[in-house]
């Protein structure tokens, strides 16, 4: 166990409305109070927006603009350009977006703002589905997880927005998760002070929509890195790899029997999702060593 | 009138070009520009400008007209004047941030270029692509020269960082985008001295850390559009305000709209954009001829000029409204636009819609001029009638 060591400096608010135990909340949390004051927020409809609405209250202490679901990056952009011109460059703008801002609806313009390389801090709040609508299916839903459109399981994989977001070879993207403090912060920190496109996708484990229990986000996270599901490393300038959790010592199997999406699998199934995260960790390893 | 006349700077510009000078003197922070025919020659002219130190606005070029809107959104929620331009299927592609623009009461200015909506493709110009956004909150003006578009960018701004709302200037597809012609670009100082720097109301400003466009309940949505409302009511007396002071200073005043030759005309042809230059001469003609016939040209769309259309059409014994463009199932927009307002008035004037020139099809000063002939005596149909 790591002691955990981050300023809190109060930039989220008591009294917000996500779930009690929500890891996305925990994970704004980190983020915002990591970036301090200085620092505008562009965000899209998810459960971020309800997190940090409601008008005329607001849980964040930095002001942010809630745009529409697919122009995150693009609105973060214009915010982004309106500043420097104004003299404020030293204003960190983050996009504040869920899986389907971004895998989906919203890579478009995250690709276009990758491409341009703007100055801006993405942030993709990762809960594998549309959950602020109830659990609909993502393009970042995993292979097998049972959705609100995908009842008997979903039959592909997961997409794969980190290698998309390399290939654009923007300066910087991180994986994280809530159940690693220390490594989120460090990240923030990191990406801050890098200018051009970063983006963090942080994996946040959905109470409801994944079926876990309101005291099983951090155990839930913590399983996803360890199984090797969801590896915690960083991609410089969509070259050099950096692992940051380098063991894989959980399987797959100890992951999905926390969580009631996935309570159908058969052994087989279990099985076949392991070989698919041996086969992307074995690739991951082989990436880092080329660096 | 004239005292402009002596220091003018006429240069031969289209529409488009004069387009972007009007932008440039405008001094926009920020301008995010997407590629579509027939606007292309604003983007490029404004980034040559920019190349050449003329233009000093941050230019980004998303992937889409739809982030571009977004990226005007933004840049303008945080305090910047911002300039765009686009044209019909870009426009449509804006259709969600329009309102969203409008209902974040920002102050952008964007120029369409009027052009057919696809299916099936053309590139000619036609109304309907702005005309079907009119529900859309934002400020609507109709160039007819290129002089106009480039003072009416100019006023625009004007305008929208007065009310606090979006405007959206249009001129025809190639006979105004592409049409050149002598085009007199002011001097900075004059613009300057026309349009002070954009204080934005409200912005992002982590030192206050106001926040925007959270979602709210139902009675405080219901005042955002109460609030919108007011400050539409408040539009038309800026279309006025900011075309006589641009007068002032230009020679060339401005208003939401034109009569000419309206004098105790019996006929009166109601339509906007480039048609106008054509019922123009047509009158000139009608009138050498001894026809009481005038021109009615609504430069201000939205919010329409109810007060000022009851107004001019209170005597008319008849209008011919001759649109550009064709609702499905409904007929022509402006037409149905100016019925409206003259409902309940008591207004006896035998109106007639036309649709002349849909899709791009040459409606020549003869073919009006027969038109007026043709159905000045007529008892007119509620409906409106397909024109060659």
């Amino acid at each position: 166990m790591e002691k955990i060591e981050y300023e809190e400096k109060g930039q989220l608010y008591s009294g917000h409305v996500a779930c009690a135990g929500c890891a996305e909340a925990l994970s704004l949390r980190v983020v915002l109070n990591t970036v301090g004051q200085d620092a505008v927020g562009v965000v899209a409809p998810s459960c971020l927006a309800v997190i940090c609405g409601a008008h005329p209250t607001s849980s964040v202490k930095i002001p942010v603009f809630h745009t529409t679901i697919e122009s995150c990056a693009a609105t973060a952009s214009g915010v982004k350009r309106a500043l420097d011109k104004q003299g404020k460059s030293q204003t960190t703008v983050l996009g504040l977006a869920g899986d389907g801002g971004t895998y989906d609806i919203g890579l478009q313009s995250l690709s276009s703002a990758a491409e341009r390389n703007e100055d801006i801090l993405y942030v993709c709040f990762d809960n594998e589905g549309y959950m602020n609508t109830g659990g609909q299916k993502s393009s970042s839903t995993p292979e097998k997880a049972v959705t609100g459109s995908t009842p008997a399981g979903k039959t592909t994989r997961k997409k794969n927005m980190i290698d998309i977001l390399a290939a654009h070879r923007i300066p910087y993207i991180a994986t994280a998760s809530p159940s690693h403090i220390n490594d989120m912060v460090a990240k923030v920190e990191k990406a801050k002070a890098i200018r051009g496109t970063k983006v963090l996708v942080i994996l946040v484990p959905c109470l409801p929509g994944w079926g876990i229990g309101d005291n099983a986000m951090v155990k839930t996270s913590r399983l996803a890195v360890e199984s090797g599901v969801f590896p915690l490393f960083e991609v410089e300038d969509g070259t050099r790899y950096i692992m940051n959790h380098t063991t894989k010592t959980q399987p797959v199997a100890e992951y999905v029997k926390l969580q009631k999406r996935y309570k159908h699998l058969s052994e087989d199934d279990i099985a076949g999702l392991q070989a698919e995260v041996d086969y992307d960790w074995d690739r991951l390893h082989r990436r880092v060593a080329q660096n | 009138m004239n005292i402009a006349a002596n220091n003018r700077n006429l240069q031969l510009l289209s529409g488009n070009h004069a387009v972007a000078m009007g932008a440039m003197l405008s001094k926009p922070d920020v301008a995010p520009v997407y590629p579509i025919t027939p606007q292309t020659p604003i983007l490029e002219k404004l980034t040559e400008l920019q190349t050449e130190g003329r233009f000093n606005a941050e230019v980004l070029t998303p992937e889409s007209e739809h982030s571009v809107l977004a990226a005007c959104i933004g840049a303008s929620h945080a305090g910047s004047r911002v300039f765009t331009a686009t044209s019909s299927q870009g426009l449509l592609l804006m259709h969600e941030l329009l309102h969203y623009a409008s209902g974040a009461r920002t102050s952008i200015v964007m120029f369409n270029v009027n052009r057919t909506p696809a299916s099936p493709w053309g590139f000619w110009p036609d109304q309907l692509d702005s005309l079907s956004q009119r529900d859309t909150g934002w400020v609507q003006l109709y160039s007819e020269t290129p002089q106009e578009s480039l003072d009416s960018v100019v006023q625009a701004f004007k305008i929208a960082e007065t009310v606090n709302l979006p405007v959206m200037i249009n001129h025809d597809a190639f006979y105004v985008s592409h049409a050149v012609e002598p085009v007199d670009v002011p001097e900075q100082s004059l613009v300057d001295q026309f349009l002070p720097p954009f204080v934005p109301p409200f912005s992002l400003d982590p030192e206050v850390g106001s926040s925007f466009g959270a979602p709210l309940a139902q009675d405080n949505w219901n005042k955002s559009r109460r609030v919108l409302d007011a400050a539409q009511a408040a539009v038309c007396d800026q279309v006025v305000e900011a075309g006589r002071d641009w007068g002032a200073l230009t020679g060339r005043p401005y208003g939401p709209i034109e009569q000419y030759r309206c004098e105790d005309a019996e006929v009166v042809i109601v339509t906007m954009g480039s048609m106008c230059g054509t019922v123009r001469d047509a009158v000139d003609r009608m009138r050498d001829q001894g026809q009481a016939v005038g021109l009615l040209k609504v430069r201000l769309f939205r919010p329409l000029p109810v007060s000022a259309l009851r107004e001019a059409l209170r005597d008319v014994p008849c209008a011919l409204v001759l649109d550009r463009n064709y609702s499905p199932g409904t007929g022509g927009i402006l037409h149905q636009e100016v019925k409206a307002a003259l409902f309940g008035t008591g207004n006896t004037t035998k109106m007639h819609g036309l649709l002349a020139g849909v899709g791009g099809v040459s409606v020549s000063s003869d073919r009006i001029q027969r038109l007026v002939g043709e159905y000045r005596d007529k008892v007119p149909s509620p409906d409106a009638i397909w024109v060659d």
